[in-house]
């Protein structure tokens, strides 16, 4: 068991808070680094996808679990990432310039879908997000003179100072470097003002307004950050692929976007990444299972359907906080051991809490 | 008139056929407790939610003496409220539940943020400042309250009487001229009770902040208020001292039905209360 004696506020701000997380995250950086040259070719690429997948899991995350607001659609920003990516880097823009663009442009899209957010709650608000989805999916397949319909459109991989990084140790350490910048940006924004007003949003609006928050403006930005991150998501999600069609922006995967922040663990940023593993993982589980699963169930179609649902079920039902939450209670087991009792994370039910603004 | 911080002139509110608020007219002096009493469905909390903006008037205006001098409080949008001075409490407890308590205290801190977006975004040497300067803030306010052991714990886990004490604080954080009490002893036993009316009485005396507050016990309004104002289906039945008010006719009836009904009862309030 660790007891931080603390003795300077510095301690509350600084992002390590003691030498514990130092050393864990220096490990993890020197993996990270050394992955190319410890992971076979597609090991890495999954590892890939599982970056890409958590710069866009920490938008949603922003979102939906530290403001409060629930996007249904937000494939449609990685699809507008992917495009503007494709389009731009066709047009010849350097890799990083155009990546800013597609974060932006999807910021600003990002942006109009605040609007009516601001007078939506909860299902309305899912509702509103989902149809804008459709749209957009609807958008990729029709403005074929940019996106090239429902033919799809095939992306080059990003050159860098004229080096083609390829698929490789180069773009996987752009991405490294990406989500390594998103993941501290959201970190310091959560430790801030901003980040603080976001959550307060988040828990108690009404009160949040007392506060001075104003609650148009922050509720904005959350869209608008969210939408960047999903962006950058989506330009990394097109490079990795080298092709995009409509179809990889529609509901489906919006759903797993909010499947991996939910079984992550809502409000925290390990669940971002642990939910972004879990997402890549599971296919794989699912194939290598197959072979030993009877052949009426191994090979139904709708296995991968059932099991995702299935899971989202069990988590919601048994461990709402998710991987992260998980992770809390085997590591306090741990720690404490042998005094840890079952229901240490039992919190109080908030019954005076009214729901008349909701 | 340099004395008085906020006037209302003939406030009414009418949710449809409901007539909330009627014709209520009230100045709070620099420095005082008021208190608002009454039955329930006054229109206390009304009023409250009158000068904390998160509704509007149908008729009438409040005027309050702001930074700037005075201006019209009924013109002001909702959210610049608390950088006026003004701070409130809510009946109900309304706080960031999933949130530690310096969390919460340090929302607080919200309308003195030095910061913008980007400075947040980057944690420049500026942030870093502003976030040392905001928690030296915080935890003034929780030396001042007793809440040092509570610092870290998750509100959602807290007792109801700490959570009253926590959002008393969170408000005191915004740095008020004005403070907004609604009902702070409900829900508390009667030590809490009397640790709530020390409180506000350093709150009045140590850091010079006005108090408005609605509440229903007796003894803690009669202990803190400096002048209280009774309310009954939206209107003003009495004002002046706890005493004065407590006394009157109005009041009595309003709180225990007509003098016909309960005569003898009258008699022994009065003997109570005197």
């Amino acid at each position: 068991m660790r007891f931080i004696f603390k003795t300077d506020y510095a301690q509350d701000i600084n992002l390590a808070k003691h030498g514990g997380h130092v050393f864990w995250y220096s490990a993890l950086a020197v993996f990270l680094l050394a992955a190319p040259w410890m992971l076979a070719e597609y090991s890495l690429a999954q590892l890939n996808l599982v970056l890409i997948y958590a710069v866009a899991g920490l938008g949603l995350m922003l979102l939906a679990g530290f403001t409060g607001q629930f996007s249904l659609g937000h494939a449609a920003f990685l699809g507008v990432g992917a495009y503007a990516q494709a389009y731009l880097t066709a047009a010849g823009l350097p890799f990083f310039l155009s990546l800013a663009v597609s974060g932006f442009l999807s910021a600003l899209i990002g942006i109009v879908v605040g609007l009516p957010a601001l007078r939506l709650k909860g299902i309305y608000l899912g509702m509103a997000t989902l149809s804008f989805g459709f749209i957009i999916e609807e958008v990729f397949a029709r403005w074929e003179s940019v996106t090239g319909g429902n033919a799809g459109k095939s992306v080059a991989a990003i050159k860098l100072l004229g080096y083609d990084l390829g698929s490789g140790a180069g773009f996987y350490f752009v991405c490294l470097l990406v989500t390594v910048v998103c993941t501290l940006g959201i970190l310091n924004l959560l430790r801030t003002p901003t980040g603080r007003a976001f959550v307060a949003i988040r828990d108690s609006e009404i009160s949040a307004q007392s506060m001075g928050i104003h609650l148009a403006y922050y509720k904005t930005l959350s869209f608008a950050i969210s939408a960047a991150l999903a962006g950058v998501a989506g330009a990394l999600y097109a490079h990795n692929l080298r092709f995009i069609s409509p179809d990889q922006f529609n509901l489906l995967q919006s759903i797993d976007l909010l499947l991996m922040i939910v079984i992550g663990g809502l409000g925290s940023i390990h669940g971002v990444f642990l939910g972004a593993i879990f997402l890549i993982i599971l296919p794989q589980g699912i194939s290598a299972v197959k072979e030993f699963l009877p052949e009426f169930i191994g090979q139904a179609p709708g296995l991968k359907s059932v099991i995702y649902g299935s899971m989202l079920i069990i988590f919601v039902l048994f461990e709402p906080m998710g991987l992260y939450g998980r992770w809390l209670k085997v590591r306090t087991y741990l720690q404490m051991f042998p005094f840890y009792r079952k229901g240490m994370f039992k919190r109080q039910k908030s019954f005076q809490k009214s729901d008349r603004l909701k | 008139m340099t004395d008085t911080l906020l006037s209302a002139n003939n406030l009414s509110v009418r949710f449809g056929g409901v007539l909330a608020v009627n014709n209520v007219s009230f100045d709070v002096k620099q420095g005082e407790v008021f208190t608002l009493i009454g039955p329930n469905g006054a229109g206390k909390t009304t009023v409250f939610n009158l000068i904390s903006r998160i509704y509007t008037p149908t008729t009438g205006d409040i005027d309050y003496l702001g930074p700037q001098g005075t201006l019209k409080l009924t013109a002001q949008p909702p959210q610049d409220v608390a950088s006026l001075g003004i701070a409130r409490t809510f009946q109900n407890i309304e706080l960031f539940e999933h949130a530690s308590v310096l969390h919460n205290l340090l929302i607080g801190r919200h309308t003195h943020r030095k910061t913008g977006l980007w400075q947040d975004l980057l944690f420049t040497r500026a942030a870093r400042e502003a976030e040392l300067r905001a928690r030296e803030k915080a935890e003034e306010v929780i030396e001042f309250l007793d809440l040092q052991h509570y610092r870290d714990s998750l509100v959602a886990g807290l007792p109801y009487g700490v959570r009253k004490v926590v959002e008393m604080a969170r408000a005191l954080c915004t740095e008020p001229k004005l403070l907004l009490l609604d009902e702070p002893s409900s829900g508390l036993n009667v030590e809490e009770t009397d640790d709530m009316a020390f409180w506000i009485q350093d709150i009045k005396h140590e850091l010079g902040i006005t108090v408005l507050m609605v509440e229903h016990d007796m003894s803690l309004v009669s202990k803190v208020s400096d002048r209280v104002l009774a309310m009954n289906q939206g209107e003003v039945l009495a004002m002046g001292t706890p005493r004065e008010v407590q006394t009157d006719p109005d009041v009595v009836e309003a709180y225990l039905g007509s003098i016909d009904d309960v005569s003898s009862l009258r008699r022994q309030t009065q003997g109570v209360s005197a």
